[in-house]
C-alpha cells in the first residue's frame, strides 16, 4: 500500500488482525449527548430503577452502557457530581425504551435516584463491547453481585433465558432478584436464600457441570473470584468490569484496567473482557 | 448573519481554521471516537483542529491506575501520557489522523533535548502535520529541571529544534511555573510561532479509606471548570507579555467561557474536560461563540474580537 493511499484509507474500525480481548460487539453510539425523558421511576429494595424513552439512540448490545446525568449536574456533596457516570443497560424495551439499574452509593448516583417521570435523563450511548454469544452450545450461566445484576437481565432476556445466580449484601438488595427470571439467590446475611456468597452457588453449579459459558459482573472480589473458579475448570467466561471512568469514548484514558496485554481502556475495549485475558479482576480504584 | 455563518473563520500560525474551537491535547481521541461514534465523528466533527495526545520516543504504558479523581468543578487525572511511541505513531496512528476534515497539530514531548529534536525531525518532513505542539511539562533528564518551568530551558529547547521545521511551533504552558509570562517571552524570542495555556495545575486526592493518595502517579492535572479563573488570569497576563498568537484552554464549558479567554488575548481556544462530559461539546461551544460574538455589544464598539 503506498503512502498515499494510506493516507487516504477511512479511519478503520475495531481491528479484525488484533484478536478482540473481548467476545462481545458495539452498536454504534450517536455522535451527542441527549436528552431521554423518564417515564417511570420504580424502587426495588435498595435500587431505583429508570426507564426512560431514546427515541433517537439506537438498540444497545447487551452488556454495553452509557454514560448518565442529569440536567442539574453539581451542588451535592462536596459540590459533585461534575462528570457523568457509566451504567451498563439493565433492558431494552420496545419503542426505544432503556432501562438503567441505580443504586445510591454517591453524589452522582444519589441525584440520578432523585429523578422523577417527566425529568430528562441525558445520556451519551450505547458505549463498549458487550457479550458475545455462548462457545461450543455451551450452557450460559449469569452471575451478578448488587448493583451489578445490571447488564445480565438485558441479556437473559435476548438469550431467551439462562440461569441466573446472584448475590445480596441483604434483604433491600436482594430486592433486585425479581429482574431476573428464576435467579438462585445468595444474601451475606441469609436474610434471603442461601447464606454466603454467589460464588458458593457458582461452584456448586460448576461442579455439576462445567460445560457452560459464564457472564458475571459484580464488585471485584466477586469478579476475581469467579475468574478463578472458572480457570480452575478451563469454563469460558465473559466479565463485565466497572472503572472509574469520566468519558467513556476513549478520550480520557482513566479507566485502564491491566490486562495480560498490558493496560487496556475498559470504555472502548471492554467492559465486558474475556476472563482468560486478565490476571486478576480486582479492578483498582472503585468506591470515589 | 446567522450564527453558523457567524462561526468565522481564524488563522493560527497560517493554519486555515474554520472556527475558533479545538481541542486540547490528550482530551479527545479521535481513533477511539471513530470506533465508538463510526462515520458521525467525521460528519460532526467537532474541532476545527485536531490537536493529537503528546506522543513521545519510546511507547509509554502509562501509570498505574486509579488515574481519576472528580473534584468540585472538575477532576485530577494520573494518566501518564500512555502512546504507542514515534514508530507506530508514524506507521498507525499517523495515516487514520490524516484522514479527519481539520488540519492536525501533533503534540509532542521529549525527556532530552535529542528526544525533542528526533520527534520534530520525524514530524517535519509529513505532510499530513499542519503544526506541532512542544510539551513540555516535563522534567528535562539532563538537568533535573521542568522545561517550561525555566524560561532559560525554553530558549534552549527551542535554539535547537527551531531551525528544524518549517512547521508551526506551539509550545505549551505549564501554569506551574514561577513566571509563566517569562516563560512565554522566552518561547516567543527563541522562534516560538505561538504559545498555548493552560496546562492541567499540579493536584492530589488522598484515599479517604487509607489516607494514602488515590492516583496511581501520586499527583495529577486538575482541570475543568475549578481551573477557569487561573486560566483566565494567565491568558491575560500572557497576552500583554507576548505578541505570538494564544491558544487558550481551561475548563471552557461554553461559548461565553471561550469569549472571556478571547477578550483576554486568545486567538483560538481550546475545549478538553468538557468533551468528557459531551463529545459534542465543540460543536455547541463554536455555535455559542458565534451567536455571542454576533450579538456582542463589545464587538460592536470596535474592540478587535478574533471569533
Amino acid at each position: 500500500m503506498s503512502a498515499e493511499q494510506r493516507v487516504r484509507r477511512p479511519l478503520s474500525a475495531d481491528s479484525p488482525a488484533r484478536r478482540p480481548l473481548s467476545a462481545g460487539s458495539r452498536v454504534l453510539a450517536p455522535f451527542s449527548r441527549r436528552a431521554a425523558r423518564v417515564l417511570e421511576r420504580r424502587v426495588y429494595g435498595a435500587y431505583v430503577v429508570l426507564r426512560c424513552a431514546d427515541p433517537d439512540g439506537p438498540r444497545p448490545r447487551a452488556g454495553q452502557f452509557y454514560m448518565l446525568a442529569a440536567r442539574r449536574w453539581g451542588g451535592g456533596d462536596g459540590e459533585r457530581p461534575f462528570l457523568p457516570r457509566a451504567f451498563s443497560v439493565l433492558r431494552s424495551g420496545a419503542d426505544h425504551e432503556r432501562a438503567f439499574l441505580i443504586e445510591d452509593v454517591g453524589p452522582g448516583t444519589h441525584r440520578l435516584c432523585e429523578l422523577q417521570a417527566g425529568e430528562d435523563l441525558l445520556l451519551v450511548g450505547p458505549l463498549g463491547l458487550g457479550f458475545g454469544a455462548p462457545e461450543d452450545a455451551r450452557r450460559p450461566l449469569l452471575v451478578g453481585g448488587g448493583v451489578g445484576i445490571a447488564p445480565l437481565a438485558i441479556w437473559q432476556d435476548e438469550l431467551g433465558g439462562a440461569s441466573a445466580l446472584v448475590g445480596f449484601r441483604d434483604a433491600p438488595r436482594a430486592e433486585g432478584a425479581r429482574l431476573l427470571a428464576d435467579a438462585r439467590v445468595a444474601t451475606d446475611d441469609g436474610s434471603v436464600g442461601h447464606r454466603g456468597l454467589v460464588t458458593d452457588l457458582l461452584r456448586e453449579e460448576l461442579d455439576g457441570d462445567a460445560h457452560a459459558t459464564v457472564y458475571a459482573c459484580g464488585p471485584p472480589a466477586m469478579l476475581e473470584s469467579v475468574r478463578v473458579l472458572c480457570a480452575a475448570r478451563e469454563t469460558p467466561a465473559q466479565l463485565a468490569l466497572e472503572s472509574g471512568m469520566a468519558c467513556g469514548f476513549g478520550a480520557c484514558f482513566g479507566c485502564v484496567v491491566p490486562t495480560r496485554r498490558g493496560y487496556i481502556r475498559l470504555c472502548v475495549d471492554g467492559p465486558v473482557v474475556d476472563a482468560a485475558e486478565l490476571e486478576t479482576a480486582m479492578v483498582a480504584g472503585m468506591g470515589h | 448573519m446567522n450564527a453558523h455563518a457567524a462561526a468565522t473563520p481564524t488563522e493560527l500560525s497560517g493554519i486555515e481554521l474554520a472556527h475558533p474551537i479545538i481541542n486540547g491535547s490528550g482530551t479527545f481521541d479521535a481513533i477511539a471516537a471513530r470506533r465508538v461514534f463510526g462515520d458521525a465523528l467525521i460528519g460532526q466533527f467537532p474541532f476545527a483542529a485536531f490537536v493529537s495526545k503528546t506522543v513521545t520516543v519510546a511507547p509509554r504504558e502509562g501509570n498505574p491506575p486509579p488515574r481519576l479523581w472528580e473534584t468540585p468543578g472538575g477532576l485530577i487525572n494520573s494518566i501518564g501520557l500512555p502512546n504507542k511511541g514515534l514508530r507506530r505513531y508514524l506507521a498507525e496512528d499517523l495515516p487514520e489522523l490524516a484522514a479527519l476534515p481539520v488540519p492536525l497539530i501533533v503534540n509532542v514531548m521529549g525527556f532530552t533535548g535529542d528526544e525533542v529534536v528526533e520527534l520534530v525531525s520525524a514530524f517535519s518532513v509529513r505532510d499530513e502535520v499542519a503544526a506541532l505542539e512542544l510539551n513540555v511539562s516535563c522534567p528535562n533528564v539532563e538537568t533535573g529541571l521542568v522545561m517550561g518551568a525555566d524560561p532559560g530551558e525554553v530558549t534552549a529547547l527551542l535554539r535547537r529544534v527551531r531551525p528544524l521545521t518549517e512547521k508551526p511551533l506551539i509550545v505549551k504552558l505549564t501554569p506551574n511555573a514561577t513566571d509563566v509570562v517569562a516563560v512565554a517571552r522566552a518561547a516567543q524570542d527563541a522562534g516560538a510561532s505561538a504559545v498555548s495555556l493552560i496546562n492541567t495545575i499540579r493536584g492530589m486526592a488522598l484515599d479517604p479509606r487509607t489516607g494514602h493518595p488515590w492516583l496511581g502517579g501520586t499527583t495529577g492535572g486538575v482541570s475543568g471548570p475549578a481551573v477557569r479563573a487561573v486560566a483566565l488570569a494567565q491568558v491575560h497576563a500572557v497576552a500583554r507579555g507576548v505578541g505570538i498568537p494564544i491558544v487558550a484552554m481551561g475548563g471552557v464549558q461554553n461559548g461565553r467561557d471561550a469569549l472571556d479567554l478571547i477578550m483576554a488575548g486568545a486567538t483560538v481556544v481550546a475545549v478538553g474536560t468538557e468533551s468528557f462530559r459531551d463529545p459534542a461539546a465543540g460543536t455547541r461551544i463554536s455555535r455559542e461563540l458565534a451567536a455571542l460574538c454576533e450579538n456582542s455589544s463589545i464587538s460592536r464598539h470596535g474592540t478587535p474580537l478574533n471569533c
